[in-house]
C-alpha cells in the first residue's frame, strides 16, 4: 500500500538558513501524526514540501507515490489557508464552491457547513465572520474534497474553546474513517488529545519520533528550586537558572539530584521539586543538539 | 497506486498506533478512492474565472467607474462638439475611448490585481488545490478580458447611438481583433507591474503610468491636435501605436513605421519584463 507521504533524505535551505536537513519520514495510511517543534524548526517547510508549494533542494518528497508539485497528485490532499487568508468580499458559499470545484466528488456545501458549525452562514461574506468562524471555515475547506490526507498547520491557533472542540471532532471523525492526518502545532495538549505518533522537529532535523507516551517519557523533566549561596558541581543538571541566591535546576532525575545535593553537604533552604510542564520539557529537548538526543525509538517511521 | 487502497477504512490504522481508530461508519474517505482523478481543465478554469469576476464585482465602485469612464468621456467631450457628426472623427473618438477602456481594465486587473493576490496567504492555499498553475493564469486572462469588455461595451453603445461613428460590417471583426492586439502591451505591462511590485507600490505606479499613456497616445484627445514635439513623444508610446492601428483597421490613415516599431518594441519589452518578474516571484515564493 502506498504511504500517503514519504520523505527521503529531504534537505531544504533558504539562503544560508537550513530549514530541513536530511529528513526521512513516512506516514502510514490512516495514521494521525503530530509534528511538534519550536518556531523555525522546519515544520512549515515540511508541510509546504508535502503540499507542493516548495521544492526540496535534495532528497525526494512523495505524495501518494507521486510528485506533490504535480497538481494531479494533490487530488486526495486537503489543506487549510491561514485565517487571514480568506477572500473577504466573497460569501462563505462562494468560497466553498470555488474550492469544491477542484474535486471530483466534493462534500455537499450544506453538509460541510453543518459539520463545522457554520450552518446558516452560507450567504455571509467571509470578512463579516468572527475569528472563530473564519478559522472553522478554513479548516472545513481541508475536508471539502473528501481527502485521504489532511495537512493541518497550526489549526487551532486563534480558535475559541468551542471551535477547538468542533475541529478536534472533525479530525477524529476523519481519522476514524481511515483518513491520514499530519498536524503541526505548538500546543502539546492538542498533540496529546489527537495524535498517536509524535515527531519532534528542531533545527531542521527529526529529534524524536514515537508514540505520545514514549515522547512524553523522553521529555519528562523536573525543576528543582532552592536557595543557596553556593552550589557544588552536581551531576545530572541540564540547565541552571540563577537569580541572586535563588536557583532553578532542570534535570531528568530530580530524586538523584536531591540525594546528591544532600550528600554534598551544601547549605540550602526552600527546596522545591516540580514536574516541568511539557512545554518546558519539550523546549529543553528541542533546544539540545543531536549529541544530547534522548534515546527515543524511531519505530514509527517505517 | 490509489487502486491498492483497501475499502475497509479500519485497516488503515494497523500501523504504529497505540490507539484504535474505533468503529468507522463514516464513509468520508473511501468514497474518493474510485474517483480520485483531477478535474478537467475547463471546469477548473471556469471555477477560477467565476471567483475572480465575483471578487472584483464585489467592489462595485471600481467596476462602475472603469466601465463608465470611457462612455462618459464620449458623452461629455465628444458628443457636444462638431466632430461627433463627422463619421471619420467620431469613429476615431469611439475607437480611442474603447482602447482607453481596455487600457484601464488590463492595467488595473493585471497590475494591481496580481500584486494584491501575491500578498495574500489565500494564494499559496489555492496553489495546494489540484489545479495546474496555468489554469489559474488562463482564468486571470479571461477575467481581465471580461472587465475590459465591460468598459468597452458602453462606449460602443453610446458611439453607435449618438454619434456618426460607423463601422463597415466587413471591418468589425478586424477592428475587434486589433482592439485585443492593441491591449497586449498593457496586459503584459500590467503583469510585469503586478509580479514585480507590492500592492502599495503597484497601485500608484499604475495610476502614474496610465494617464500620461492614455493622454500622450491620443486616447483622450486626437493626436492631430498635439504640437510638434509632442507628436514625437506620442509616436513612441505604445498607446499611440495601438490607437493608430485600431483607427487604421477602421479605415483610417496608415500608421507610420516609427509608431508600429515602437508598439512592437513595447510589447516585446513588456513581455520580457513580465516573464522575468513572474519567474522571480515563483522563485521567491514557491521554489
Amino acid at each position: 500500500m502506498t504511504a500517503p507521504v514519504v520523505l527521503e533524505g529531504v534537505s531544504r535551505r533558504y539562503g544560508a538558513t537550513v530549514a530541513l536537513d536530511g529528513v526521512d519520514l513516512a506516514l502510514e495510511p490512516g495514521s494521525l501524526t503530530g509534528l511538534l517543534g519550536p518556531n523555525g524548526a522546519g515544520k512549515s517547510t515540511l508541510v509546504n514540501l508535502v503540499a507542493g508549494l516548495r521544492r526540496a533542494d535534495s532528497g525526494t518528497v512523495r505524495l501518494f507515490g507521486g510528485d506533490p508539485r504535480d497538481a494531479a497528485n494533490r487530488v486526495a490532499l486537503g489543506t487549510t489557508p491561514q485565517q487571514t487568508g480568506l477572500p473577504e468580499t466573497l460569501r462563505v458559499g462562494e468560497v466553498l464552491r470555488l474550492v469544491s470545484g477542484h474535486f471530483p466528488d466534493p462534500v455537499p456545501t450544506g453538509e460541510l457547513l453543518e459539520r463545522f458549525g457554520l450552518a446558516g452562514l452560507e450567504r455571509r461574506q467571509t470578512g463579516g465572520l468572527s475569528g472563530g468562524q473564519k478559522r472553522r471555515l478554513a479548516v472545513a475547506l481541508a475536508f471539502c474534497g473528501r481527502p485521504r490526507l489532511v495537512l493541518l498547520d497550526e489549526p487551532t491557533t486563534g480558535l475559541d474553546v468551542e471551535g477547538r472542540r468542533v475541529l478536534w471532532d472533525a479530525v477524529r471523525e476523519f481519522h476514524a474513517g481511515g483518513g491520514t492526518v499530519l498536524l503541526t502545532t505548538h500546543y502539546l495538549d492538542e498533540i496529546e488529545t489527537l495524535a498517536e505518533r509524535v515527531v519532534v522537529l528542531s533545527g531542521g532535523r527529526i529529534r524524536a519520533d514515537g508514540d505520545v507516551d514514549t515522547i512524553r517519557g523522553a521529555v519528562r523533566r523536573s525543576r528543582v528550586t532552592l536557595r543557596a549561596a553556593l552550589l557544588p558541581d552536581l551531576p545530572g543538571i541540564e540547565h541552571t537558572e540563577r537569580d541572586g541566591d535563588r536557583w532553578v535546576l532542570h534535570t531528568a532525575d530530580a530524586d538523584a539530584l536531591v540525594r546528591d545535593l544532600v550528600t554534598s553537604g551544601a547549605a540550602f533552604s526552600d527546596l522545591g521539586v516540580a514536574r516541568a510542564s511539557l512545554e518546558e520539557a519539550f523546549l529543553t529537548l528541542a533546544g539540545t543538539g543531536p549529541q544530547a538526543d534522548p534515546a527515543v525509538p524511531t519505530g514509527g517511521s517505517r | 497506486m490509489t487502486a491498492t487502497r483497501p475499502t475497509t477504512p479500519t485497516t488503515g490504522t494497523a500501523t504504529t498506533s497505540t490507539r484504535t481508530a474505533g468503529t468507522a461508519t463514516a464513509g468520508t474517505v473511501t468514497t474518493s478512492t474510485a474517483t480520485a482523478r483531477p478535474r478537467p481543465a475547463v471546469p477548473l478554469i471556469g471555477a477560477h474565472v467565476r471567483y475572480l469576476v465575483l471578487e472584483q464585482l464585489r467592489i462595485p465602485m471600481a467596476v462602475l467607474s472603469s466601465a463608465l469612464f470611457p462612455a462618459l468621456s464620449l458623452l461629455f467631450f465628444v458628443l457636444p462638439f462638431d466632430w461627433a457628426d463627422d463619421p471619420g472623427a467620431a469613429t476615431a473618438a469611439v475607437a480611442q475611448l474603447a482602447l482607453f477602456g481596455v487600457l484601464t481594465g488590463f492595467l488595473f486587473t493585471f497590475g494591481v490585481g496580481v500584486a494584491d493576490d501575491r500578498e495574500k496567504p489565500w494564494d499559496p492555499y489555492l496553489r495546494t488545490l489540484p489545479a495546474p498553475a496555468w489554469t489559474r493564469i488562463v482564468a486571470r486572462l479571461i477575467s481581465g478580458a471580461f472587465f475590459a469588455l465591460l468598459s468597452v461595451l458602453p462606449v460602443l453603445l453610446v458611439g453607435a447611438l449618438f454619434t456618426a461613428a460607423t463601422v463597415p460590417s466587413g471591418r468589425l471583426l478586424a477592428a475587434l481583433g486589433t482592439l485585443v492586439l492593441g491591449g497586449f502591451p498593457f496586459l503584459l505591462g500590467g503583469l510585469a507591474i503586478g509580479y514585480s511590485l507590492p500592492t502599495k507600490v503597484a497601485l500608484p505606479v499604475v495610476q502614474l503610468v496610465f494617464f500620461p499613456m492614455a493622454f500622450g497616445g491620443g486616447l483622450l484627445l486626437p493626436p492631430e491636435l498635439f504640437p510638434g514635439w509632442m507628436q514625437i513623444v506620442s509616436s513612441l508610446l505604445p498607446t499611440r501605436g495601438a490607437r493608430d492601428l485600431l483607427v487604421f483597421s477602421l479605415g483610417g490613415p496608415t500608421p507610420t513605421v516609427l509608431v508600429v516599431v515602437a508598439f512592437a518594441a513595447w510589447t516585446i519589452g513588456a513581455a520580457l519584463v513580465a516573464g522575468w518578474a513572474y519567474r522571480r516571484d515563483e522563485g521567491r515564493r514557491f521554489r
